[in-house]
């Protein structure tokens, strides 16, 4: 970014900017990146638990309007001080470590899954300026982060020494090994159109309007808005969300390979879950959802920042959403899901793609073709492949009771 | 098709959200302790011991201590003493009344058969549930004084029955008095005679019915 | 630079070491696991960044899985988790199999003629490594995807042909 378009941008937008050079100025210059991104890495060490602590809030309150009662009110406010007291008793409870587990596994399996959903937060691009590592292989690097933390699901069923843990970290790890590959499918044509596999550069390849309003993201696409969608579900099953969240439902075996956890421990785990939640869609946001980039042109006025929250929380309004109404998958439903239903979507959602980019060339009037074989070849697979698993599977009759 | 159902959800859980706002039905959380939900008039948590008169309660008790709610209580949780001596009631007839009326209600279960089993409706079924402490023993053990409400009390908290029971002891009283006034005069002719037989007013109702 | 070569270096080996000597073999896996991730901190070093993630994916995401579901699967339960120590006869086979490939891979190494590197690490964009593997480098990876299909296509065969109760079954 050259320091002329900079100076385009609006004081608004320079604002982080502004403030991280106020902070570095004093530094002398060859150590001043050391303090830039120190500065970057403690800036998302504050906004994420703040955005876990609030985002538990606004998780039980939504749950809770939409089951019909009000959700936490007594604490503070309207029940805003509600994490921080969650806090505090997580903090106040004894953690109890079992005589017969493994100790080291045992603290180290929370630490790990903490450090890696972290990790995977730092090549988001949060804003125009502000992308904690700008790496060419940045969606890779991503992936390699949260595939890791599936390490540290299995050392925390293991380390109980507790044969029912060990099972849910089982099923935990074919969960999540299962939509890993639907994840990563999905976004494959992401890349293929971009070009590119650094985020921002696929942000930037969503830029643009057609007459002004009409924005480029790739969710306004066929093959963009399958891929949304097979990305969104593979994502909550990834960060073990409702309804995929078998792992650690507490009628499922206890608690899952969190059994054997309390206090702090339990709570970094929790974290881990949001955090994975939040990075997940901050993805999800700039692979399909344009980024930072505001959806009509006269709106660019409200800061690269502001929109990707706007996005990221009317994503992560969208999960709640969803774990208000879906009714939780059994293991075998979810392994059927992942390898019969998403894989091949998924698949033929790359035919799709390479059709939409090699007829990119077509004229206006060959467009209402060019879209409806494109949404022709998303719906046609869709319905046939749900059709054919869903035999069997209609709407139950009963011989002796009523209907 | 695939899916329908899950938007079709996703709709109902949406309403339910947008009218929890606006909409009593979809908000039925009565937010205690700034709303109080109304008790049904049949609800009963304790008993509370009936008196007459609320500027007198020791001295207005309509229990003569006869102890059958004590062995009737299942898990014998009341502890009565009568007294030595007798005191008019309600009636003007000489009866005894309890010394010591002790019920620990840490015991007792809110079955009611104390109010069944008595034959003065001196024992009825409270309604007061706010009555958490912090010590398990003497506040939990409520005796005499603790237990004796008025009478208007009990027609605010249970209004049907206690028509009911002022009706009977009303009539009952109406009955006693016109059976005395029968016999204070002489009988003038002899045929009279036969009338203090007809007029034998009806015994006191064994069981109370507390239907409401 | 070469001092943060060989740290990593000493890493590598000490990890990989440590995890070869311990009795209990979960924790075996897992510091191999380390010992893995180890190599990827070593790519990026070298300035092979998608070779570093993708080592960190497959590795550490992926073959870590089989790896444990190996071990998992094998064993009854905890208390046998604890290996054995090896015979001497075993001992011995194992330092001359091992010695060989160490061999082997040594000789390729010091015999291959590399080209003198200049003191800044090359950074290769992944666009250029794309390009290389689609055209240069076709055939390896055609026949790397051909490997891979008849790999899970087998593995679908045989998980598939295991049980025989009718699919969708509640």
């Amino acid at each position: 970014m050259t320091a002329e378009a900079i100076e385009l941008d609006s004081w608004l937008e320079r604002l982080p900017l502004t403030l991280r050079d106020l902070l570095a100025g004093p530094i002398p210059g060859p150590w001043r990146w050391i303090v830039q991104d120190v500065i970057a890495i403690a800036v998302v060490l504050a906004v994420f638990p703040l955005l876990f602590a609030f985002l538990t809030l606004a998780e039980r309150k939504v749950l809770g309007r939409i089951q019909n009662r009000p959700g936490p009110n007594r604490v503070g406010w309207g029940g805003i001080l509600q994490p921080f007291a969650d806090g505090i008793k997580m903090l106040t409870k004894e953690d109890i470590v079992p005589r017969a587990a493994d100790p080291v596994l045992h603290f180290l399996a929370p630490v790990a899954l903490v450090s890696f959903s972290l990790l995977s937060l730092a090549v988001i691009p949060y804003g125009r300026h502000l992308v904690p590592l700008d790496l060419d292989a940045g969606i890779l690097y991503f992936f390699a982060a949260s595939a890791s933390s599936e390490l540290a699901v299995f050392m925390a069923g293991w380390a109980g020494r507790n044969k029912y843990s060990l099972l849910a970290a089982m099923r935990a790890l074919a969960q999540l090994i299962s939509y890993e590959l639907p994840l990563l499918l999905s976004l494959v044509p992401v890349v293929m159109l971009a070009g590119t596999l650094s985020p921002s550069g696929i942000v930037a390849a969503q830029a643009g309007w057609s007459a002004g309003f009409l924005p480029h993201w790739n969710i306004l696409t066929p093959w963009g808005l399958a891929g949304f969608a097979i990305f969104m579900v593979a994502a909550l099953a990834e960060a073990n969300r409702s309804p995929f969240d078998l792992p650690e439902a507490e009628s499922e075996l206890i608690a899952g390979h969190l059994t054997e956890y309390s206090g702090f421990k339990y709570a970094l785990f929790f974290m881990a879950e949001y955090f994975a939640m939040c990075a997940l869609s901050g993805m999800a946001v700039t692979l399909f959802l344009g980024g930072w980039q505001a959806p009509v042109a006269i709106l660019q006025f409200v800061p690269s920042y502001g929109w990707f929250a706007i996005k990221l929380l009317s994503l992560l309004l969208g999960f709640i959403w969803i774990r208000a109404t879906l009714p939780r998958l059994r293991i075998d439903q979810l392994m059927r899901l992942a390898w019969k239903f998403l894989l091949p979507l998924a698949l033929i959602n790359l035919v799709t793609a390479s059709f939409w980019h090699l007829s990119a060339g077509w004229g206006a009037a060959a467009q209402p073709l060019r879209w409806g074989l494109g949404l022709a070849l998303v719906a046609v697979p869709f319905v046939v492949i749900g059709r054919r698993l869903s035999t069997g599977l209609g709407p139950r009759t009963y011989r002796y009771a009523a209907p | 098709m695939l899916g329908t159902g899950i938007l079709k959800g996703l709709a109902v859980t949406a309403k339910n959200l947008a009218g929890s706002f606006h909409d009593p039905g979809r908000f039925v959380t009565t937010q205690y302790p700034e709303q109080r939900s109304v008790l049904p008039e049949n609800y009963r948590n304790f008993p509370f011991l009936v008196a007459e008169d609320d500027k007198d309660p020791m001295g207005t008790l309509r229990c003569v201590a006869c102890q059958i709610c004590e062995k009737e209580c299942p898990p014998q949780c009341i502890y009565i003493e009568k007294s030595r001596d007798k005191k008019p009631d309600a009636a003007g007839k000489m009866q005894l009344y309890p010394a010591v009326f002790d019920i620990d209600i840490s015991v007792c279960m809110s079955c009611q058969i104390c109010v069944e089993v008595c034959p003065f409706d001196a024992i009825k079924m409270d309604q007061e549930f706010e009555i958490a402490t912090d010590n398990r023993f003497r506040p939990l053990l409520r005796d005499r004084e603790q237990l004796a409400r008025s009478n208007r009390y009990f027609q605010q908290v249970h209004p049907t029955e206690a028509a009911e029971v002022d009706a009977r002891l009303a009539a009952a009283r109406r009955a006693a008095e016109e059976k005395a006034a029968a016999k204070a005069p002489p009988p003038a002719r002899q045929e009279v005679q036969t009338k203090p037989a007809t007029e034998r007013p009806d015994p006191p109702a064994g069981g109370i019915k507390t239907e409401a | 630079m070469n001092a943060t070569l060989v740290l990593l270096g000493v890493f590598i080996v000490a990890t990989a070491g440590t995890a070869l000597s311990l009795q209990n073999i979960v924790r075996s896996v897992l510091l191999l696991v380390l010992s893995w991730f180890g190599i990827a901190a070593f790519y990026l070093w070298a300035g092979a960044e998608f070779a570093a993630f993708a080592q960190a994916l497959v590795y550490g995401g992926a073959v870590s899985m089989v790896v444990l579901f190996a071990v998992l699967l094998t064993r009854r339960g905890h208390q046998d988790a604890t290996v054995a120590p090896p015979p001497p006869g075993r001992l011995l086979a194992a330092l001359l199999a091992g010695g060989a490939v160490a061999g082997i891979i040594a000789a390729t190494v010091i015999r291959t003629p590399f080209a003198s590197v200049s003191d800044e690490v090359p950074v290769l964009p992944v666009r250029r490594l794309g390009a290389l593997l689609m055209g240069p480098h076709a055939a390896a990876l055609l026949v790397t995807g051909a490997l891979l299909t008849a790999a899970l296509l087998g593995a679908v065969v045989i998980a598939a042909g295991a049980k025989d109760d009718k699919e969708g079954s509640p």
